[in-house]
């Protein structure tokens, strides 16, 4: 069984935007058949748990000097270049 | 929980008039205040969490949203505010702070169980991504008229 990718999903206070994002993060990843872990946290914890992730999505500011892929989460919320940032997230994801 | 369930009649806001992005908090903060929504400090602690996390949305069309909230421990019991502007303030947007954010729909979330009431930050989305919705909300005149567009949305969704 392939591992699963671990995609940390960031935001300011890790429980309101962080969690739409991670949704649709899932549905999306299901529906391409791709096994997704999501995990959520505050913009403070992201340095702390960036070990073991392969992909960053955020709709809070984050630190410059990560070394694994960040997307905007913002998306999501707005619905403004939506598709865009899930083929993004797909393509990383397909990685 | 709906939108149109957690939305405080007595906290929105039709073509009204602030000067600031402050000020549109404090007013809708002080409504839900007033209601015992909200603990005394809730604006005070809104208005220092958009200082450094800030929560505008640019939609990409004529309008532009914010949803300023902060931590449950604020929030005695959930309720939702909400704002039309006849002219803009200004936001930063939420995922670039250094950029300026024209606001003429707000949405105040004061949520106390986030996990349980996800929906409805997911439903605030939802219509932030209908044009005719943010449009809808833009041109209401009478709480009625947001409260049937809403239960509306809902009721075909």
């Amino acid at each position: 069984m392939v591992k699963p990718k671990v995609v940390l999903v960031a935001c300011g206070t890790a429980v309101a935007t962080s969690t739409v994002v991670a949704q649709a993060i899932q549905e999306a990843a299901k529906k391409e058949g791709i096994q997704v872990t999501t995990r959520q946290c505050k913009a403070a914890e992201v340095m702390s748990m960036v070990d073991g992730a392969d992909l960053i999505v955020t709709t809070t500011p984050l630190p410059k000097n990560i070394n694994i892929p960040v997307i905007q989460g913002l998306p999501f919320l707005t619905g403004v270049g939506k598709e865009a940032a899930l083929k993004q997230i797909i393509d990383e994801l397909k990685k | 929980m709906n939108l149109s369930q957690l939305l405080l009649p007595e906290a929105i806001l039709l073509q009204d008039h602030a000067g600031s992005s402050t000020e549109v908090i404090e007013k809708l903060g002080e409504l839900l205040r007033q209601k015992g929504c909200v603990k005394d400090d809730f604006v005070e602690a809104t208005l220092r969490r958009e200082a450094t996390m800030p929560t505008g949305l640019p939609l990409g069309g004529e309008y532009n949203a914010a949803i300023p909230h902060v931590d449950l421990e604020y929030v005695l019991s959930p309720a939702v505010g909400m704002a039309t502007l006849r002219e803009p303030v200004v936001f930063r947007n939420m995922v670039d702070p250094d950029e300026e954010v024209p606001v003429q729909l707000v949405f105040m979330l004061a949520l106390d169980r986030p996990k349980a009431q996800i929906e409805v930050l997911q439903q605030v989305a939802n219509l932030l991504q209908s044009p005719d919705v943010v449009a809808g909300l833009m041109a209401a005149r009478t709480k009625e008229e947001v409260l049937a567009l809403l239960t509306g949305l809902e009721a075909a969704s």
